[in-house]
């Protein structure tokens, strides 16, 4: 009899601790139920950094130091070849897309960017004048 | 002149001036009437592809509320012009009756040659409907950004025009046009 009312006591405590526990927590997404949508991200507009921004790593993709608002990347268009691109980047005074970009997935060497560094967004990304969400350490390579 | 005549010739010229004004009037009303958004929205081929990129752009929204609409850029402003461009619209009107483009599909395989036809009619006039708003004298270059700064001062002094470089600003590009060779004072 003991027992039993030790063992039902330690699992009452443990639910209540556990409920608790995770009543607590916050995930990055809010409170808001799974199914409803999440938070509106808060509108911030986009950064000039002059001169560029400094990589944090040595094969870091450079971060884009202007606005891309109003830019278009799609199956049809991509207006960063404005001036990144082969043909333009001279006149334009901008850096041209590195020669990793003009490399096929065969190795062999192309005229035009590859069809695979197409979306420039999907590894260079405009700033935010943000703090980080969560305090960190992290240092960029010297 | 005896005074049956002299009243004949002021009669006259009384129901002259009332027609005068009334077809006037009239003309000018009809034309103003196809010269709003609402009216070029009617037609579905402007309604389900132009009409709906123009509203995420800058020009139909933005951060003080003012906006430009169908005929701002696309209908000049003086009067002779004006009737000029209404005149080629009949040419409009024989497409929307033979449906050239009465589907997306349709209107995408005909966006590249209708941009050029636009493109082109805005070069030859120096972007003049771009600057019934936008004036190279009334420019604060010192609150543009630099590359802004930079490239307007070069276009003030090559003497370009606003859409050898502002292109697809308030609809989607066409297929084919390739931003990388259609540098400024150029072709």
């Amino acid at each position: 009899m003991k027992k039993v009312i030790v063992t039902l006591l330690v699992a009452m405590v443990t639910l209540m601790f556990t409920g608790a526990a995770i009543s607590g927590v916050t995930s990055l997404r809010g409170d808001n139920e799974v199914s409803a949508p999440a938070d509106k991200a808060p509108m911030r507009k986009q950064v000039i950094t002059q001169g560029g921004v400094e990589r944090s790593y040595k094969i870091q993709p450079p971060m884009i130091p202007h606005k891309i608002d109003k830019e278009t990347i799609n199956l049809k268009i991509n207006t960063c070849l404005k001036c990144h691109s082969e043909k333009t980047f001279e006149e334009k005074k901008a850096p041209k897309a590195g020669d990793s970009h003009y490399i096929a997935r065969d190795g062999k060497v192309l005229e035009t960017i590859s069809t695979r560094r197409y979306f420039c967004n999907q590894c260079h990304a405009p700033q935010l004048n943000a703090n980080p969400i969560v305090e960190n350490q992290f240092e960029g390579a010297k | 002149m005896n005074k049956g005549a002299k009243r004949g010739v002021m009669g006259l010229l009384i129901v002259g001036i009332v027609l005068g004004i009334i077809l006037w009037g009239g003309f000018n009303t009809a034309m103003e009437a196809t010269n709003n958004e609402q009216f070029c929205i009617s037609c579905h081929e402007m309604e389900e592809n132009v009409y709906q990129e123009l509203q995420d752009t800058i020009h139909f929204t933005n951060r003080t509320g003012v906006r430009a609409t169908c005929p701002d850029c696309h209908v000049p402003k003086e009067w002779v012009h004006k009737v000029i461009r209404k005149i080629q619209a009949s040419n409009e009107i024989y497409h929307k009756l033979m449906g050239t483009i009465d589907t997306p599909e349709k209107f995408e395989e005909k966006r590249l040659e209708l941009a050029q036809n636009v493109w082109k009619a805005m070069k030859d006039t120096d972007s003049r409907e771009c600057r019934n708003c936008h004036n190279f004298d009334s420019m604060d270059f010192t609150r543009q950004e630099s590359r802004s700064a930079d490239s307007h001062d070069e276009a003030i002094e090559k003497g370009y025009t606003c859409i050898d470089c502002h292109k697809g600003i308030a609809h989607s590009l066409p297929e084919g046009y390739d931003p990388a060779e259609d540098l400024p004072g150029e072709g």
